[in-house]
């Protein structure tokens, strides 16, 4: 690629070119290698989604915004208002947790059919497949960042400060999300040219999964302090969304035990780890679905190879 | 001479279903039905491409041709084997697969030509050539939804050839547009040509294949069954035409008493060289004495009439009993294809059929040199 573009006829040589192989088994490094030197193809394909996404909509890119703050209102109507929870500064609680959520749901329910959308592009162009979730998981972040500007806003308005040991934190939380949220993607989006269904089954799925993971009620309220009881309380930590919840809540939320807003009684909000103990678990969750991620390629390369007669 | 397409013992097969499961109820319900048969795309398909190479890949529908140019971009993965390629590739698979309708021409162009793995630098410096190659300079900021489908067309191919890829592949795409924007394709061709590229025109146009190609691969029902010299490559691509749909639906009816047997050459062969002399013989039966027009028709295989002609005048005369008319061609000037003769057998004034014989026997003509087209010209171009 190295002859400029204009010139006529200039007689070009190939002889120092790269070579490329395509056979059944693509290895999982050939993979990796693959996805970065695409990366200029994900960040359009993100680019496109978006504005797609917002074409022809006055609101455009505000409807991102827009659309969680009335969540969060009617969540906060609900629990707060109507139910009375007592938790105090309840709307900076349920945002910090949200924002993760949303990012992880949005992720993946864009992705779970992004293969069988995009049948006509499968089929007739030839780029690394996983592109196509992974760039869903992309547009996901954007939205993800924009909510965390309005989440820093909220924190002014209410003047309330995060815990500033936990913010060096995040960025690891956010690894998380996205390694997680990605390895979700890829091997969903795989089985849904499978299995059609699935793309009807992440949806009910996803609302369960939201309940159990503590964004709406208090990790002490959360099926965790029971399973505490019967010493099994890591089951509820196999879910590795409530770990990444809890981490954003205890930054942004910061207080762990709070007086009820109701009547006066004392409610644990988040559970009492150090920082310190935030960041080891953060971490060797991060080894885990670094891990995970390469699994998830390695299905969607088993799976790939059938997707042309199945789509 | 470095080798840029290498094609290695590629195999493909895929799965064909008869009872798709698609759900996941249909998958619980019937764990081990759902009856699927592998089906052999490509069997041990090897071949190379030079750089500089311009190589035909011909076949009939369903010979493979799609698949092994699928596997090559990268689309379709082996079942076995491997393709090696040297330099960036880019693919006229079905042009505009890429496209996002929402989108204007503009933001296409970019994720169409990073989609093909360019970089945005590139397509930077070349967007202004892409916009004139595609002449849809007022509408490059419209939605694609809006292009009629030749613009949407012509963007897509304009992305393709001004990336200059290293290797191009083009499937059939060159019907792209009108006469002047074809025209325009060629010339991009010719200059890929010349500055060295190598190009894989997979087509069953024997005609392009002629026009553009050094070397031409045919396949046959996933088999290579060719690969070599244009002319020969070509001979052998029409015999298996022929192979493939035999021309024993002689249409023939006989009013009366006059029959055509049939056709024969002195050789036994209807293969002839164009320019070549061939001379029929046609055996016709006859009850009676009877003297008569006769009509000698030349049809393409697509039914184009090339030529009609009759005894001028002069009738034959049949004898009861077996009679044989002798047709003379000195110089065939058919170019290379398959051509149906029919032949008849009228009353004098030529208004009432007596006899005829529709595809009584194909001819088949092999050319070695450049023309295209059905006849060949007698031609000379000189300075005025």
């Amino acid at each position: 690629m190295e002859q400029s573009s204009s010139s006529e006829a200039v007689h070009h040589s190939v002889s120092n070119a790269p070579v490329r192989v395509m056979s059944a088994r693509v290895k999982l490094g050939t993979r990796l290698v693959n996805l970065w030197s695409r990366r200029e193809l994900m960040r359009n394909l993100v680019v496109s989604d978006i504005r797609i996404k917002y074409k022809g909509s006055a609101l455009g890119l505000l409807w991102s915004m827009l659309n969680p703050a009335f969540t969060l209102g009617i969540y906060y109507l609900v629990f707060s208002v109507v139910l009375k929870n007592g938790y105090p500064n309840y709307v900076i609680f349920l945002f910090s947790g949200l924002v993760l959520w949303n990012m992880f749901q949005n992720a993946v329910f864009a992705a779970t059919g992004v293969i069988v959308d995009r049948a006509g592009l499968v089929k007739k162009v030839s780029f690394p497949r996983e592109i196509l979730p992974l760039a869903s998981v992309g547009s996901a972040v954007i939205y993800f960042l924009i909510q965390i500007c309005v989440l820093v806003i909220f924190l002014f308005i209410f003047h309330h400060a995060p815990e500033w040991n936990m913010i060096e934190i995040l960025p690891i939380t956010f690894l998380n999300v996205y390694l997680f949220a990605a390895t979700v993607s890829v091997v969903m989006a795989a089985f849904t040219v499978y299995m059609r269904d699935l793309k009807h089954l992440m949806e009910v799925l996803l609302q369960l999964w939201f309940w159990m993971s503590p964004v709406v009620y208090s990790y002490s309220n959360s099926l965790a302090t029971q399973l505490g009881t019967h010493h099994i309380k890591l089951l509820y930590f196999m879910n590795p969304m409530a770990l990444l919840v809890l981490t954003f809540q205890r930054t942004f939320y910061v207080n762990t035990l709070v007086h009820s807003t109701i009547d006066g009684h004392l409610i644990h909000m988040l559970p009492t780890w150090a920082p310190s103990s935030f960041l080891y678990l953060n971490l060797a969750m991060l080894a885990v679905m670094a891990g995970l991620f390469l699994v998830a390629l390695v299905i969607f390369g088993r799976l790939e190879g059938n997707f042309e007669s199945e789509l | 001479m470095t080798t840029v397409v290498d094609v290695d013992g590629v195999s493909k097969s895929f799965k064909i279903h008869y009872e798709r499961h698609q759900s996941l109820k249909e998958r619980l319900l019937h764990p081990r039905t759902g009856h699927s048969e592998d089906f052999s795309a490509l069997s041990d398909i090897a071949f190379q491409v030079q750089e500089g190479e311009t190589v035909g890949i011909l076949g009939h529908n369903g010979s493979g041709k799609s698949t092994l140019l699928k596997c090559i971009c990268g689309v379709l993965q082996p079942t076995s084997g491997e393709i090696r390629l040297r330099g960036s590739l880019a693919a006229l698979l079905e042009l505009g697969a890429g496209f996002q309708l929402e989108l204007s021409g503009r933001d296409n162009v970019y994720l169409y030509g990073t989609m093909l793995g360019f970089s945005k630098k590139r397509v930077d410096q070349i967007f202004d050539d892409i916009v004139a190659f595609s002449e849809i300079e007022n509408f490059i900021d419209t939605p694609v939804k809006f292009y009629s489908s030749g613009m949407y067309v012509r963007l897509a191919f304009a992305v393709a050839v001004n990336v200059n890829p290293d290797i191009l592949v083009i499937d059939e795409v060159l019907a792209v547009g009108d006469e002047r924007f074809q025209a325009k394709c060629i010339d991009r061709i010719r200059r890929f040509q010349q500055e060295g590229r190598a190009i894989l025109l997979v087509t069953h146009s024997a005609d392009q294949v002629r026009a553009l190609a050094s070397r031409a691969i045919v396949l046959e029902s996933g088999r290579m069954i060719a690969n070599g010299e244009v002319a020969e490559s070509l001979a052998i691509f029409r015999k298996h035409l022929l192979g493939d749909t035999p021309s024993n639906e002689v249409n023939e009816h006989h009013v009366g008493d006059v029959h055509i047997d049939s056709i024969t050459t002195p050789t036994g062969s209807f293969d002839v060289q164009s320019g070549a002399s061939v001379h029929f013989d046609v055996h016709i039966s006859s009850a009676t004495a009877y003297s008569g027009n006769f009509v000698l028709e030349i049809f393409t295989r697509a039914g184009v009439l090339v030529s009609r002609s009759d005894a001028q005048g002069a009738p034959i005369n049949l004898r009861p009993g077996e009679n044989v008319i002798g047709i003379d061609l000195p110089h065939v000037p058919l170019l290379d294809g398959v051509f149906d003769i029919n032949v008849g057998v009228l009353d004098p004034r030529g208004s009432n059929v007596k006899a005829w014989s529709e595809k009584v026997a194909t001819l088949q003509v092999t050319y070695g040199g450049r023309q295209s087209g059905l006849v060949e010209l007698d031609s000379s171009i000189r300075q005025g």
